[in-house]
């Protein structure tokens, strides 16, 4: 499992990267007049195997240090680098993805691949499969990093907070009627909980609660505040709506009560499960509710075992 | 058995996710109403469900649950297809109506995601 994930991050880091992200840009070329002799002193000197023939600012070739070999064999002492150089060169774009360049690779099983601009054709660099590996590895421990500096704030934020009281307060803006964006409060919530490393059931249940206390906001209201609190021990959510109230509290709890609309249904919510989930969810739930006026909801998750806690 | 068993199994086609699909499943939920699912269904469970809409992503998200097969041969939009695919919740599809899904993944063993243990 870790292994498959792991492979599956860099085949998207691969689709995700450019190859102008990971390309060597300080290319040593060569001229097609240059005699093969130099050659072996210039790959020498800058430790190289191959690299491109240039002539006039154009691409016209490249060499390696095979084509060098093959050329001694063959017994030849006072050949240019257009005698021995490889004509028809495979070269990829600087804005194409990472993946590109791994196809070419496996297809061609060249040692490295010229690249240039798509609009201008000119020299951009030139790319290795260690340029690939080295591109990768270094987006992988940035990508970590930055998750693990985000872990570290979130779950280190009350240790480094200095106070007789500390009350830390999320809040969520709800949008009433909006069905499109119904959901999202509850997502980065359960987002932000998880990344201060509160354990997984709790964050299971808040994010359930939340969820359906702002599709209620959504459905029956013009908009609303979701707000989460931390607060020693506990997790409260609460929700403020200024919408029409809830006439019977008893009625609406009561698993199966309904007065949502056929369009409500059909989104999969309305089913009379609203409230009662977010009771099942959570240890404590107060509502009040002002017909004309809104509904306020203030729930409670305690963050050890309610028995541990009194 | 996985997700990729569950394909098989269901003849189904993959709409985002194919990188996913060897996650491990145990339990089975089906059902179109969300409610129901946030509150019956135990985590690392996969959805079988008519609801294609985004909602559906996002009860998903919040109950912890594996991934989601629509049955019918239904398709959610892209933009539902997309959310899923920030999210790492791998989509499936199948011909087979709810009925025959639940009979062939229950006949294979699966279990109900409200049970905690055969």
């Amino acid at each position: 499992m870790e292994k498959n994930n792991s492979i599956s991050k860099l085949q998207e880091l691969a689709y995700e990267l450019k190859i102008r992200d990971i390309m060597t840009t300080r290319v040593t070329t060569v001229l097609p007049t240059q005699n093969i002799k130099d050659l072996r002193k210039i790959m020498h000197d800058s430790s190289i195997s191959g690299t491109p023939v240039m002539e006039n600012g154009k691409l016209i070739g490249i060499i390696s240090i095979e084509d060098f070999i093959r050329s001694l064999v063959r017994g030849e002492n006072n050949k240019t680098v257009q005698d021995i150089m490889t004509h028809h060169v495979e070269t990829l774009c600087a804005d194409e993805p990472v993946i590109h360049a791994v196809a070419k690779f496996e297809k061609f099983g060249y040692g490295r691949f010229p690249i240039v601009e798509r609009k201008t054709g000119e020299l951009a660099g030139i790319i290795t499969k260690s340029d690939i590996i080295k591109g990768m590895l270094r987006k992988l421990e940035i990508d970590y990093r930055e998750e693990e500096i985000h872990r570290y704030r979130a779950s280190h934020l009350f240790e480094d907070v200095v106070a007789d009281h500390i009350n830390l307060t999320l809040e969520y803006n709800v949008q009433g009627q909006n069905f499109h964006h119904a959901g999202e409060a509850s997502s980065r919530l359960k987002k932000t909980l998880q990344r201060m490393g509160l354990p997984l059931e709790i964050v299971r249940r808040a994010a359930i609660a939340s969820y359906e206390i702002e599709m209620n906001i959504v459905i029956y209201t013009n908009g609303g505040k979701l707000t989460a609190s931390l607060l020693p021990g506990i997790l409260s959510i609460t929700a403020v709506d200024k919408g029409p109230g809830i006439p019977d509290i008893q009625q609406a709890m009561q698993p199966g009560f309904s007065t949502a609309t056929t369009t409500i249904r059909e989104m999969g919510f309305g089913a009379g499960m609203g409230l009662p989930n977010v009771k099942k969810y959570t240890d404590d739930m107060q509502i009040t509710s002002t017909l004309g006026k809104g509904t306020e909801i203030i729930t409670k998750i305690y963050l050890k075992d309610q028995n541990a806690q009194t | 058995m996985t997700i990729e068993d569950i394909k098989k199994i269901l003849k189904a086609e993959t709409l985002t996710g194919e990188k996913l699909l060897d996650r491990e499943v145990k339990r089975v939920c089906a059902s179109d109403l969300m409610s129901d699912v946030l509150s019956f269904t135990l985590e690392d469970a996969l959805l079988l469900t008519g609801l294609t809409n985004i909602q559906t992503i996002y009860t998903v998200e919040m109950a912890d649950l594996l991934a989601v097969c629509f049955v019918r041969g239904k398709k959610p939009d892209e933009r539902t297809i997309q959310l899923a695919r920030t999210k790492n919740i791998p989509i499936l599809t199948t011909n087979l109506s709810m009925f025959e899904s639940c009979g062939l993944l229950f006949a294979e063993g699966f279990i109900d995601s409200f049970k905690k243990e055969p």
